[in-house]
């Protein structure tokens, strides 16, 4: 058998993922569903020269990943909920400050302590809106164990690439569910670092506007003195309240993911080509959407599934043509209908949207979703 | 000593008052880093927000303007991922003990090696006047209007509870001792902090009828009592008085250097039992 093919948790493939992506620093505070991804990382990143943490909480823990970072360390934190929510504000320090980071959530019943060992999809609209005023965020969302080990890779390339925070969402079925992977081999891995600057010191403008949008970066300590803050700055890095600077600096904060929209916003679809009604699914519920599919499939039921890989920045234009093409879009969702929302949204009535919601802690049927497929024609 | 070394001078004038705390502790952290001739690019200062904070705007470090009581915990990150660099930490009395309470004392109990400078103002002078956890009883704040009734903090009590290697405290007035005990705090392997008694004329004063900021200073100079004096004197005679000078220094084990030596067994061991 391949040495790299094991029984895997989903959690684990979280951490698996992060060391081979380069992840050299982990702080985090313990909860329910994400535990595993912190003991994994304090028993192994020690022992390949990197530092863990268990902090005083998740305010401090996401502190000390942005300040890691800033010393040239590849740095990640993992919760839930309460602690998502904790760590809000300096997600907000990470995206204006463009420190590349990964926060891992791994989302559980809600709202405030909620069910805190069962799944939920509730903070979707949380990962895109949970700190404070506009700002750029990638959000990413793996529906199984070796997608979550590939989608943490990801993560830090985003990361370190854009220069920006990356989430990655995962429900606690995800999170715990054990599957047969094969991890691949660190040779074949692509493995993105950040810019660094190629100028001398005295030239180096640490939030530089050009073409690229993504300013170099310097760690701290390399001779490269500059300041970061988290009040609006011009190139130079210090706080400006010029209209015009502002707007310049605004401008490229937001513009630098629209410019590499492509690259960034992924789907899976399936079936999609023929499909007379489409599924949007993501995470756990989209194995339940692929087990319904299936099954209406094999009564001759045209049904065609996207599966959101990336939920922000949000991949509207693909739904829209998906929407183009079919009747209904099915959203299954453990919450209340967050990205159907989006969904109707982004379908601008070209086909009705339907929901299939639950917040009670299990998951979604295949069979309600067979069912509510069948109730639209 | 030449300041413009240090100073980032495009980004003055700076914005704090004149008679302000803030300037003289900024000189003399300058001070002590020019006397340990420490390079440049081998510091990292990191602060929250306040006007304290905005320290790290006018000096030419690596320099990290945070968020409001967590300057703590991204210095930390940044001490993992640079131990070989020099962390100083610049924050104020609401920063550091109320909303970033919990931080303090764990960094303290941790006995990271960082040195905190704390201006301790006894309120919120950048939000206009707020009382702090540190506005003495009965004084007066804007949300304290008929004086504070809550007990305060004390900062360097707390910080050497909690565990950290090495405090002291000192006046605005006293600044060729502030450096003194600043350098010696960088110098200590170990949690450092140096609390600044730093009178705020603007909010403080104004609100408690203080006088100027020369007078604030004058008067902490007639209430500072140092430390080997303070000894010798009851409890009674210390009230209202500013304990100065170096309340603790002991030699406890580091925080980063006691990870390594952890891993460094527990490689051991694994390597021996192979
Ligand atoms: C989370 C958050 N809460 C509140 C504020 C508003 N705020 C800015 S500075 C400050 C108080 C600063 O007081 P202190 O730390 O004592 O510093 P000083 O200005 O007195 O030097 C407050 C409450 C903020 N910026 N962020
Ligand atoms: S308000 Fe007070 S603390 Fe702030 S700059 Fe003025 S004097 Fe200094």
């Amino acid at each position: 058998m391949n040495p790299r093919t094991s029984m895997m948790q989903g959690n684990i493939a979280v951490a698996e993922g992060a060391i081979a992506a380069g992840c050299r620093f982990f702080a985090g505070y313990p909860i329910t569903p994400s535990t595993e991804i912190a003991e994994h990382l304090a028993r192994s990143l020690p022992l390949l020269g990197g530092r863990f943490m268990q902090m005083e909480d998740e305010i401090a823990a996401m502190g000390a990943v942005i300040g890691a970072s800033l010393g040239g360390m590849k740095s990640m934190t993992a919760t839930s909920g309460p602690g998502f929510s904790l760590k809000q504000e300096n997600i907000g320090y990470a995206s204006i400050t463009e420190t590349p980071v990964v926060i891992v959530n791994v989302m559980r019943g809600g709202p405030s302590t909620g069910i805190p060992t069962l799944p939920s999809q509730g903070d979707v609209m949380q990962a895109r809106w949970g700190t404070h005023g506009d700002h750029p965020i990638i959000v990413l969302t793996p529906a199984g164990v070796r997608e979550a080990f590939d989608m943490t890779v990801q993560a830090f390339n985003f990361s370190e690439r854009f220069r920006v925070p990356v989430i990655l969402l995962l429900d606690e079925i995800i999170g715990h569910v054990h599957e047969k992977v094969t991890l691949p081999d660190p040779e074949d891995l692509v493995v993105i670092d950040r810019k660094k600057p190629t100028v001398p010191p005295e030239e180096y403008l640490p939030f530089e506007i050009d073409e690229t949008m993504v300013p170099a970066m310097a760690n701290f300590g390399e001779g490269y003195r500059y300041h970061v803050t988290g009040l609006v700055h011009d190139q130079t890095g210090f706080p400006t309240m010029d209209e015009v600077k502002i707007e310049m600096m605004l401008n490229r904060l937001h513009g630098k993911l629209d410019k590499y929209a492509d690259e960034i916003i992924q789907v899976e679809e399936t079936g999609t080509e023929d499909a007379e009604i489409g599924i949007i699914c993501y995470g756990s519920s989209a194995r339940s959407a692929r087990q319904a599919m299936r099954e209406l499939r094999d009564e001759g039921i045209p049904v065609g599934m996207l599966r959101i890989k990336t939920m922000w920045p949000f991949p509207t234009d693909r739904i829209r043509a998906f929407a183009d093409r079919v009747s209904h879009l099915v959203v299954p969702e453990l919450n209340l209908g967050q990205i159907a929302h989006e969904v109707e949204h982004a379908s601008c009535d070209r086909a009705e949207v339907v929901r299939v919601n639950r917040i009670t802690g299990d998951p979604i049927h295949p069979e309600e979703i067979v069912q509510k497929i069948k109730e639209c024609r | 000593m030449d300041y413009q070394k240090y100073l980032r001078n495009e980004n003055f004038p700076h914005i704090w008052c004149s008679g302000c705390g803030a300037g003289i502790a900024l000189k003399a952290i300058l001070r002590a880093i020019d006397d340990l001739g420490i390079e440049q690019d081998d510091v990292a200062m990191v602060s929250g927000i306040g006007c304290s904070s905005r320290t790290t705007g006018y000096v030419d470090f690596n320099t990290i303007h945070t968020t409001h009581g967590r300057p703590l915990t991204f210095a930390t990150g940044l001490k993992m991922a640079r131990p070989d660099m020099t962390v100083l930490v610049v924050t104020g009395d609401g920063d550091a003990t109320a909303i970033g309470g919990n931080h303090l004392i764990h960094a303290a109990r941790r006995n990271i090696d960082m040195t905190v400078i704390l201006y301790n103002n006894n309120i919120y002078g950048m939000t206009g006047g707020q009382a702090s956890p540190t506005t003495p009883l009965g004084d007066i704040g804007t949300t304290a209007p008929f004086g504070a009734v809550e007990n305060t903090f004390d900062i360097s009590g707390l910080v050497i509870a909690a565990g950290a290697a090495y405090v002291a405290r000192c006046t605005a007035f006293h600044a060729k001792l502030l450096d003194d005990l600043i350098r010696k705090g960088i110098e200590k392997k170990g949690f450092s902090l140096i609390e600044v008694m730093a009178p705020c004329p603007t909010a403080y004063g104004k609100l408690n009828k203080k006088g100027s900021g020369a007078k604030m200073i004058l008067d902490q100079k007639d209430a500072a009592v140092r430390i080997a004096k303070a000894e010798k004197m009851t409890a009674e005679e210390l009230e209202e008085k500013i304990v100065i000078g170096v309340l603790v220094d002991r030699d406890i084990p580091e925080y980063i250097q006691s990870c390594d030596a952890a891993v460094a067994q527990a490689m051991n061991a694994r390597n021996g039992s192979a």
